[in-house]
């Protein structure tokens, strides 16, 4: 992790034979002791460990209801939205603690994105739904040029190019969660969370989130819940099972190791049972 | 079979009256149909009785000199009916009562909605709603002899009688509608909308006002509208604190009258029914459910045009 520590910087490293105007940056990991989350008195995940690779992806599975969704929204701040909602333990970007006394969460979230299970975009034009979330942050440079950047990084912008100034709500459900992901790459992030990104969507837009995703990882280090265990199995590199042993229990970070590891060879029963389909 | 054997021994024991329950079936939807159709004929025929009562009242009156005269002498002997009198206001003081009335209700709205704990909301809702049943004639004395002195301390040429300390208590009154029509609308903004400006970093500010607030907007307008309504058929207070004269109103530190307060005027005296002065009181009501009747359906237009779905 030494080499990617500190502020992303904007100038471009050459890739391959690419030209060098095109940046390209490491991302920053996270690593995660021992979080524990809860809602009010309930708690819903424990005693989580981790450690997030950069410029990786890391799929988390498991069946409903064991706390996958809880845990992702631990790691940009997004838990303690919900009224009563708190986490405990030690969540790094880097080397900064973000659940440090002195750490913002609002400057956590510019840093570490996230796009939900439901495409949500703001009901502005698409320009305005990418380019939103940069104005507020201060960017001062070029905007149309981000907006551009960002549809392009998120394989959004041939189809959008002539309709800039229309409603991002009249996209269908696989543009708007393109969308969502475009905007959320205009504030360069370091991290993207995805909360099932996918679930919603059909078939033909599912593979094209799944593209992108591919391509992202070359500039953010990307953490995406999900359901669907061919997903995890073909777009990550490393996978979380997270399991619950008995009802009423907090969920917990069962197995974790590189994904094809995990699908082929578990170390652990339950996680064997999980992804060859016996239960969940 | 033994079940059924049972089942069959006892058929005499249900014996429901088919011809009893048909009839009741009948009645209650006889009931309910006339109750609804009870509240329908009443509009029109309050429409009816507009309408006609308008009609003899521009028998005599042109339509020309009610439009366009600036001089409302309705109980004169040479009378002259221009409703812009009358209209101007009823317009001054709906401007004063929605500027007090938009930006507290909106900000209490957005308080409410956004940044007051559930527990919170829970009781501070219903109180702010109450403010909304309290009796418009207490409004009005509390605007005369509250309201007033107090501005008059400030503006010591200030009438007793005044279009400002009647529209600001105006405000005051319709800030509750205001208030609670756009919360709902405020709070119906669904939450993963939030979280997407969240996860953005936005601040709590920024989320409220760029994205709540405007996913909002088509409700917080018809909020507005059915503020700007009820101040325009507001009566009691213009009746008791702006003070009845009946002169072209172009500064919120003079008396004037509004429509609804000429109408109180005139009906509360003894008027004789047929009379021109009676069927003023129509023709000033036609043209007050007009203005009401657009707004709705302003409204209406707005709230289809610009709602947002999700």
């Amino acid at each position: 992790m030494s080499e990617v520590s500190g502020e992303r910087s904007g100038v471009g490293r050459d890739q391959g034979g690419q030209a060098s105007t095109v940046p390209k940056t490491s991302a920053l990991g996270m690593k995660i002791e021992d979080l524990s989350a809860y809602y009010g008195s309930f708690k819903a995940v424990t005693n989580v460990s981790l450690e997030i690779q950069p410029n990786r992806v890391t799929a988390l599975i498991g069946p409903s209801g064991c706390g996958k969704s809880t845990f992702i929204r631990c790691l940009n701040r997004m838990h303690e939205v919900i009224p009563t909602a708190y986490a405990e333990g030690c969540v790094k970007l880097g080397d900064q603690d973000i659940y440090a006394k002195d750490t913002d969460p609002v400057t956590i979230r510019r840093r570490i994105g996230m796009v939900f299970q439901k495409p949500n975009p703001f009901s502005k034009s698409i320009y305005e739904n990418v380019a939103w979330g940069a104005r507020i942050n201060g960017y001062k440079g070029d905007m149309d040029e981000l907006v551009e950047r960002s549809l392009k990084r998120a394989a959004l912008w041939d189809e959008v190019k002539d309709k800039l100034k229309k409603s991002g709500l009249d996209l269908s459900g696989g543009q708007q969660q393109r969308l969502v992901i475009a905007r959320t790459l205009a504030v360069e992030p370091e991290v993207i969370l995805m909360d099932e990104p996918a679930s919603a969507l059909d078939p033909v837009s599912t593979q094209k989130i799944e593209d992108t995703m591919q391509e992202l990882k070359e500039r953010y280090t990307v953490v995406i819940v999900t359901h669907n265990m061919q997903q995890a199995a073909r777009i990550s590199d490393y996978t979380g099972f997270f399991y619950i042993e008995n009802m009423g229990d907090p969920g917990r970070l069962w197995e974790f190791d590189e994904t094809t590891k995990i699908f082929s060879s578990p170390s652990r029963k339950e996680t064997e049972d999980y992804v060859t389909g016996r239960f969940g | 079979m033994a079940v059924n054997a049972e089942r069959s021994a006892n058929s005499e024991l249900w014996q429901r009256d088919s011809r009893a329950r048909h009839f009741r079936e009948r009645a209650i939807k006889i009931v309910l149909a006339a109750c609804a159709y009870a509240s329908v004929l009443t509009t029109f025929g309050i429409v009816f009785v507009l309408i006609f009562e308008t009609i003899n009242f521009f028998r005599e009156v042109s339509i020309l000199d009610f439009l366009t005269s600036t001089k409302w002498t309705a109980s004169f002997a040479n009378p002259s009916f221009g409703i812009i009198v009358l209209a101007s206001g009823t317009i001054l003081t709906t401007l004063i009562a929605i500027a007090v009335a938009l930006p507290v209700g909106l900000l209490a709205a957005i308080y409410l909605s956004e940044y007051a704990s559930p527990r919170l909301r829970r009781w501070l809702k219903p109180a702010l709603e109450i403010l909304a049943g309290v009796p418009t004639i207490v409004y009005g004395y509390f605007a005369l002899t509250f309201v007033t002195p107090l501005l008059q301390n400030a503006i010591p040429s200030l009438p007793i009688f005044n279009v400002l300390s009647a529209g600001l208590v105006m405000g005051v009154m319709i800030i509750p509608t205001i208030a609670s029509v756009s919360e709902d609308a405020i709070y119906a903004v669904p939450r993963s909308l939030r979280e997407g400006a969240y996860a953005l970093g936005a601040t709590r500010r920024e989320t409220a006002t760029r994205i709540v607030v405007p996913a909002a907007l088509s409700g917080i307008v018809a909020a507005t509208i059915l503020g700007i309504s009820r101040a325009v058929g507001e009566t009691m207070i213009v009746a008791v604190a702006a003070g009845n004269l009946a002169q072209l109103c172009l500064s919120p530190s003079q008396s004037c009258q509004t429509m609804t307060a000429f109408i109180v005027q005139v009906a509360s005296g003894d008027t004789p029914t047929g009379s021109l002065t009676y069927s003023t009181i129509f023709a000033v009501g036609s043209t007050l459910f007009l203005m009401t009747l657009v707004l709705n359906i302003v409204s209406y237009m707005f709230v289809r045009r610009f709602r947002e779905t999700y």
